[in-house]
């Protein structure tokens, strides 16, 4: 791919001041959250850690606010805190598990090109005080879209790097205002069979479904993705509105939701009916626990050669590790 | 000396043969050249070489069959080329899977991959024997085996139902393609179970041998036409 700066597209005095006013953002968002983490702990303890690790890598905390509105893919940064470099535009809208249109992961993106997702209504219902149904649209107003650079970690032993645009799960749940009892989120996938020919099919019991516990839908990784690389999402991708927690394996990230519940019993995922015994409902990145069938140990990037080994909840354990303090992660795959 | 007509007439099945099982080949070849693998080379190249290994292996088993019930000789000349292209593409399924996919590091591949997994087992077994087999397919291993040649090269058979568990086990959700392989393989099978073999053959012999072409097999096939 030629690679086109977005200095090129854009008129340039409007292009440098986007790039002001989004270091600008950036800046503010991570001083924000180093105040956050020194305000929730021991300030003496995590002030001189906080610091020492934003000089090591960039903190996962700041996330730059970002738009859906560029003509060519862009990212603000060419690799994620880690150092690994994102997988390429194509890489990402032209290799999905997207079984609503078929097994094969290069035939998702030619097969859904012509899916409809405007208009797009989400109902979220259940038990919270004020159930309420979104457009799309105007959740891109109403919430605050933040560029997320994620590595996203396949059960089948495969991974990218992807640089997600989106909101915040806690901020549609703040809104909402979940009843006390409520203790799960389950979400629904679209049902539409004769837009969508997998779903002509008995392969999963569709619609496609999937959950998260309440505290985990409020860890701030956790969001709903609307675009990618500064583009609205492409329907291969789960457009217009999908789920993303970095730290679990990548079928946890319903695509094309209809419909966010809150409920009282853990929900059974569509994964879980199709083969308990292989996924689980919290299906957390862990090289430690195995798969039946893939190894979990070591993963390839997409587009590269070799193998590089996985990490504990796919590097983001310091964020997400304790929502499972004395689980048994191997108990509860 | 034979006409180039005559030549084409002789070996046509064996030119076919040989220009289709190349055919993947040359295609991965050209779509490496071109950048045309798709988002995932190493993906794609397992995906390719391994359909190719069991679709030949398949057709190598299936030689003895069309023989025996439709008195197609000719067909017995290609089923060595047909193994060893089976062999071939098995050969690169597992060097792909070794070098390209983990990077020759045989740490990950013996800590993660080999040991503990069945469809792994079973892809690994299916190619240790299809090994002795490639090794042993000249005329002068032929010879020095003897009978217990035949008896070899009938593991060709676990090779084929190993390597049909060896894609059933891998795939996810979708099993359609393995089924189909499996249940080819299961008929391939059940045409050399010895009683159905016989039943079949006593319906070939009788017209074969009181028609012309049983002798007409023997002699060179002629060139009517001008």
């Amino acid at each position: 791919m030629i690679k086109i700066a977005s200095s090129e597209i854009t008129p340039e005095h409007i292009y440098l001041n986007r790039r002001k006013f989004m270091v600008g953002a950036g800046s503010i968002a991570g001083a924000l959250a180093l105040a956050a983490c020194g305000k929730a702990d021991a300030p003496a303890a995590s002030a001189p850690a906080a610091a020492s690790q934003s000089t090591l890598k960039t903190p996962l905390t700041a996330f730059p606010k970002a738009t859906l509105d560029h003509a060519e893919p862009y990212a603000s940064k060419a690799q994620d805190e880690l150092g690994n470099k994102l997988n390429k535009y194509d890489e990402i809208t032209n290799y999905n598990n997207y079984y609503e249109f078929t097994t094969d992961k290069e035939g998702v993106n030619p097969l859904s090109e012509g899916f409809t997702t405007t208009p797009w209504k989400v109902e979220v219902s259940g038990l919270v005080n004020n159930p309420k149904t979104y457009d799309v649209d105007d959740m891109l107003k109403k919430f605050t879209q933040e560029e997320r650079i994620y590595r996203l970690r396949c059960v089948e032993a495969w991974s990218m790097v992807i640089p997600w645009v989106g909101f915040k799960i806690a901020d549609l749940l703040k809104e909402v205002d979940p009843k006390s009892e409520a203790k799960f989120l389950k979400f629904t996938s679209v049902m539409r069979p004769e837009e969508m020919p997998g779903q002509q099919t008995g392969m999963l019991n569709w619609p496609y479904v999937e959950g998260l516990r309440i505290d985990e839908a409020m860890n701030p990784l956790a969001i709903f993705a609307t675009g990618m690389y500064g583009k609205p999402l492409l329907a291969a991708n789960g457009a217009p509105f999908r789920l993303i927690t970095p730290w679990k394996y990548g079928f946890k990230g319903i695509k094309a939701i209809v419909k966010i519940e809150l409920v009282d019993t853990q929900p059974v995922s569509a994964w879980m009916n199709a083969a308990s015994n292989e996924y689980g409902f919290y299906a957390n990145v862990n090289p430690e626990v195995d798969h039946p069938r893939w190894s979990q140990a070591t993963e390839r990037r997409v587009g590269a050669l070799g193998h590089i080994p996985t990490l504990k909840f796919n590097g983001y354990e310091q964020e997400v590790a304790s929502l499972y303090a004395g689980m048994d992660l191997k108990a509860n795959y | 000396m034979d006409t180039l007509r005559q030549k084409l007439n002789k070996h046509w099945l064996w030119i076919v043969v040989n220009l289709a099982a190349l055919t993947p080949l040359v295609l991965l070849l050209w779509n490496f050249w071109t950048d045309n693998m798709g988002a995932d080379p190493v993906a794609y190249i397992t995906k390719k070489t391994g359909q190719s290994a069991i679709i030949l292996l398949g057709l190598s088993l299936a030689c003895t069959p069309i023989n025996s019930m439709f008195g197609f000789r000719r067909v017995l000349t290609v089923r060595k080329s047909l193994g060893l292209y089976a062999f071939l593409y098995a050969a690169l399924h597992l060097l792909n899977f070794v070098g390209l996919d983990y990077g020759f590091n045989f740490n990950y591949i013996f800590a993660d991959a080999v040991l503990t997994k069945r469809y792994m087992l079973v892809g690994l077994s299916a190619f240790l024997i299809l090994l002795p087999l490639a090794i042993t397919s000249t005329k002068g291993w032929m010879k020095r085996l003897g009978r217990d040649w035949k008896r070899l090269h009938k593991l060709a058979y676990a090779a084929g139902v190993l390597a049909v568990l060896h894609y059933l086990w891998l795939v996810k959700l979708d099993l359609t393609w393995p089924l189909i392989y499996a249940t080819i393989l299961g008929v391939l099978l059940f045409l050399r179970v010895s009683h159905v073999r016989k039943f079949i053959s006593r319906f070939q012999r009788k017209p074969a041998a009181s028609t012309k072409s049983a002798t007409v097999r023997k002699v060179r096939p002629m060139i009517t036409e001008g």
